[in-house]
C-alpha cells in the first residue's frame, strides 16, 4: 500500500468520475448504501493497491477525496 | 502519511449546487487552490455570474459579489478601479459570458482590466435547462435547438478565445478543459498563471474551461468527459491564444 | 467663499467630488456631457473615472465599486436611463449606496435633446425589476443641484440606497452663479462592503439572490420597511404660502421657476396664487400636498411631459380640490402667459 484515500462520503454525489480517473481501478459506487444526500456513494474496495496519484481527488467535482501517500 | 491532497481552503464547506458529474466543481476547486497557494485569498474579490454558477460566491472562501446577467465584467471592473491592490476575478459561463455579456466581456479586455475572468464553456445554457447556447457545437441537440443546431440559422460556434485574442488590450488568453486529470492539472496551472498576472499588474486574462454539462448534453458523467475531449476541443483548440505578460 | 458662474453640468459634478464622491463611471449622452468631461478631468487620482461602453455597463460599474464600499456615482440621460433601470434594480436588492444623475430630455425613443419632464415614472417608479424604490430629488436650478447631490451622497450611505437626482436639461445646460459646499461630507462605515479585506475575521458577500421564497420575502418586507423610514423622515417640499391664495400651481424642477413668474404676473391681475414644489419626488410629499391645497378653487399641476407627476398630485388630493394640468413636451418650455391663461380658463374665463 503505497496511499490512502479517504472519502467525504456525504458531499458524493455518485458521479463516478473518481471511479474512471482511478488507474488502479481501485474505486467503485456502493450501491449498497445511500448516503445523507441521497446518492450511492464512491468507495475503495482495495486500498493495497493505492498509488496515491490523486487522479481520483483531482477529477472529483465535489471535494469529496483526501489521499495520503505513504512516507518513505 | 502525508497529506497529499486535501480540499483547499478557498472553498467554503457549502456543498457545491451543481449537478452529480459537472466539472464546475473541478474549475471552482482550481481558481481556490490557486487563491491559497498564491495567498491571495485575504485580499480578493469574485464577481459571481448568472447560470449555474450564479451561487458561487457561497463557495469562494473571499469576498464575494454577485452581479447581473453578462456584467461581471463591469462589476469588476468597478471593484478594481476602487481597489487596484486587490485580486478581482470573475466566473462566468457562456451564455453569460459570450451571448448576452459579449459587450463587457470585450470592452473590459479592450480597456486592459486588471482583472481575472474564468470562462466556462460547456456549450448549453445548464441553469435554465439546456438550451442553444452561442457556443453549443453544430446540429448539437438542445432544448432550444431539438433537431440540432442549424448552423445555416444560428451561425457557427462562437470561439472566444480566438477573438478575444485579437483586442490589444487583452494581456492572456488560454483554452484549457476538464476532460482528463492530466487536462485539469493544466487548466490548473492556466488559472494560476492568469492570477499571477493580474498579482504582477500584467492586465487582463482570460482562461476559457472547457467543461461538462452531461445532464444538459444527456450523457453519463464519463461520456460527458470524452465528448469534451473529443466534440468540443476539436472544435475549440486548446491552447495559448495570446501571452503578452512572458 | 464667492459665488462662481457655472454651467449645471460642471456644477453638479464639481459637487459630487467635493461630497466625497471617489468613482465615476459615465457614457456620454447630451444634454449631460459636460458632467462626465467634467469628471473625466477633475476626479482626484485615487478616484476612479471610466468612460463605460454603454450605460448598462456604467450603472454596473457602479454596483461593484459601491459594493467595494466606494462613493459611486454615473450620470446619463433619459434614453440612458433607461438602459440603466436593470443596474439600479439590482444596487436597490444589494442594498448599495449610488448617485445617480438624470439630466433628462424628450422623449420617448430616441426623442430629442431638449429639457423634458416624461421621465417622472422612470424615476419614481423605476423600470426595473421587484420591488424596490429609488429616493428622487428633484432640483429646480443650478445651486439647489449641487446642494441635492451632496444630500444624494449622504442619503445613499444613509440608507444603503440608490438615489436619483433628476434634474433637466436645462438646469444641466444653463450658467448660475453657485456656491458649492466644500465641507466634507463625513464618511459612514460600510462595514458590509465586498472589498476584499478579510483582515475583518470573515467574508462579504453583496448579493440581489434569494432562491429561498421565505428569504426573499423577509428581505422585500425588511426593504418596505426602510422604505417606510424614507417616506417618514426624507419628504421635502417648498411651499411659497399666501393666505389669499385661490389657486395652487404644483410644479416640480425648471417648471417651478417659470411657475413663479406666472404667480406675480397673475397677481398684477388680481389673481392669488400659490406654488407647491415637491424637492423629493420620492417620496412624494402627499399628506402636505392635500394639506396646502385645502380651500383652493383648484390645482393646477404644470410639467413639461404629458402628465405624469399629476397622478400623485391627484392621489395626494384624493378628491378633496379639483386638479388641473398643463404641460409641454418635447423640448417646448410653457412660458408664464400660458399658465396665466390656463390658471384663467379654469376661474372661468376671469
Amino acid at each position: 500500500m503505497r496511499g490512502e484515500v479517504l472519502f467525504n462520503t456525504d458531499r458524493c454525489k455518485g458521479c463516478s468520475l473518481c471511479v474512471h480517473a482511478c488507474p488502479v481501478h481501485i474505486l467503485a459506487l456502493d450501491t449498497t448504501r445511500v448516503n445523507a444526500v441521497g446518492y450511492n456513494p464512491a468507495y475503495c474496495f482495495d486500498m493495497s493497491k493505492c498509488i496515491a496519484c490523486t487522479n481520483c481527488a483531482t477529477m472529483c467535482p465535489d471535494t469529496v477525496i483526501t489521499v495520503k501517500r505513504l512516507d518513505i | 502519511m502525508t497529506v497529499v491532497f486535501k480540499k483547499t481552503k478557498g472553498l467554503t464547506d457549502a456543498p457545491f449546487s451543481y449537478c452529480p458529474g459537472c466539472t464546475h466543481g473541478i474549475i471552482h476547486r482550481l481558481v481556490a487552490e490557486c487563491l491559497e497557494e498564491l495567498d491571495l485569498l485575504d485580499h480578493s474579490v469574485a464577481i459571481a455570474s448568472v447560470g449555474c454558477s450564479v451561487m458561487s460566491y457561497e463557495y469562494f472562501n473571499c469576498d464575494a459579489i454577485q452581479a447581473a446577467h453578462g456584467r461581471a465584467p463591469a462589476v469588476a471592473t468597478g471593484v478594481k478601479r476602487v481597489h487596484p491592490e486587490k485580486i478581482v476575478f470573475t466566473y462566468q459561463g457562456d451564455g453569460d459570458l459570450a451571448s448576452i455579456g459579449t459587450a463587457e466581456i470585450v470592452q473590459a479586455a479592450h480597456r486592459g482590466e486588471n482583472i481575472t475572468v474564468i470562462f466556462v464553456n460547456n456549450a448549453i445554457y445548464g441553469m435554465t435547462g439546456g438550451q442553444m447556447a452561442p457556443t453549443t457545437l453544430p446540429n448539437q441537440v438542445t432544448t432550444t435547438s431539438p433537431r440540432g443546431r442549424d448552423v445555416s440559422k444560428t451561425g457557427e460556434p462562437i470561439k472566444m478565445s480566438e477573438l478575444m485574442a485579437t483586442i490589444p488590450g487583452a494581456t492572456y488568453i488560454e483554452r484549457v478543459m476538464t476532460a482528463d486529470p492530466l487536462s485539469v492539472r493544466k487548466a490548473k496551472r492556466a488559472i494560476k498563471k492568469a492570477f499571477q498576472y493580474q498579482k504582477e499588474n500584467k492586465g487582463f486574462s482570460m482562461i476559457e474551461v472547457l467543461s461538462s454539462c452531461n445532464i444538459g448534453w444527456g450523457l453519463s458523467p464519463n461520456d460527458a468527459l470524452q465528448y469534451i475531449k473529443n466534440e468540443m476541443a476539436s472544435y475549440f483548440p486548446l491552447g495559448v491564444y495570446k501571452d503578452k505578460g512572458v | 467663499m464667492s459665488k462662481v458662474l457655472m454651467k449645471g453640468n460642471e456644477a453638479i459634478a464639481q459637487a459630487a467630488i467635493a461630497a466625497g464622491c471617489n468613482a465615476f463611471f459615465g457614457y456620454p449622452i447630451t444634454p449631460q456631457n459636460e458632467l462626465i468631461e467634467y469628471m473625466s478631468k477633475y476626479m482626484p487620482d485615487k478616484g476612479a473615472f471610466v468612460q463605460a461602453e454603454s450605460e448598462l455597463a456604467a450603472i454596473n460599474m457602479v454596483y461593484g465599486a459601491a459594493a467595494a464600499g466606494a462613493r459611486a456615482m454615473t450620470s446619463s440621460s433619459s434614453p440612458g436611463l433607461a438602459l440603466k433601470q436593470e443596474g439600479i434594480s439590482y444596487c436597490a436588492g444589494a442594498e448599495l449606496p449610488a448617485v445617480i444623475v438624470s439630466v433628462s430630455r424628450g422623449g420617448p425613443g430616441l426623442g430629442g435633446i431638449l429639457p423634458a419632464q416624461g421621465d417622472y415614472n422612470q424615476a419614481t417608479r423605476g423600470g426595473g425589476n421587484g420591488d424596490y424604490k429609488v429616493i428622487v430629488l428633484a432640483p429646480n436650478g443650478v445651486q439647489e443641484a449641487t446642494e441635492m447631490v451632496r444630500k444624494a451622497f449622504y442619503l445613499a450611505d444613509t440608507y444603503r440606497n440608490p438615489v436619483i437626482v433628476l434634474a433637466d436639461g436645462v438646469i444641466g445646460q444653463m450658467m448660475e452663479p453657485v456656491e458649492i459646499n466644500t465641507e466634507a461630507l463625513p464618511l459612514i462605515a460600510k462595514p458590509w462592503a465586498s472589498d476584499g479585506n478579510l483582515s475583518r475575521g470573515h467574508r462579504n458577500v453583496v448579493n440581489s439572490l434569494f432562491l429561498n421564497p421565505v428569504e426573499l420575502e423577509k428581505h422585500n418586507q425588511d426593504l418596505r420597511a426602510k422604505y417606510d423610514l424614507i417616506e417618514e423622515k426624507e419628504v421635502d417640499y417648498e411651499l411659497s404660502h399666501d393666505e389669499n391664495a385661490e389657486v395652487m400651481f404644483v410644479a416640480y424642477g425648471t417648471p417651478s421657476r417659470i411657475v413663479k413668474a406666472a404667480i406675480e404676473n397673475l397677481k398684477a391681475e388680481g389673481i392669488n396664487a400659490c406654488l407647491f414644489r415637491p424637492k423629493t419626488l420620492y417620496p412624494f410629499p402627499y399628506e402636505a400636498l392635500k394639506k396646502a391645497a385645502q380651500g383652493k378653487k383648484f390645482v393646477l399641476c404644470a410639467e413639461l411631459s404629458m402628465g405624469q407627476m399629476i397622478q400623485d398630485v391627484r392621489l395626494s388630493l384624493e378628491g378633496s380640490v379639483p386638479a388641473h394640468f398643463y404641460g409641454r413636451a418635447g423640448g417646448m418650455v410653457f412660458e408664464p402667459k400660458e399658465l396665466v391663461n390656463a390658471v384663467k380658463d379654469h376661474l372661468g374665463g376671469r
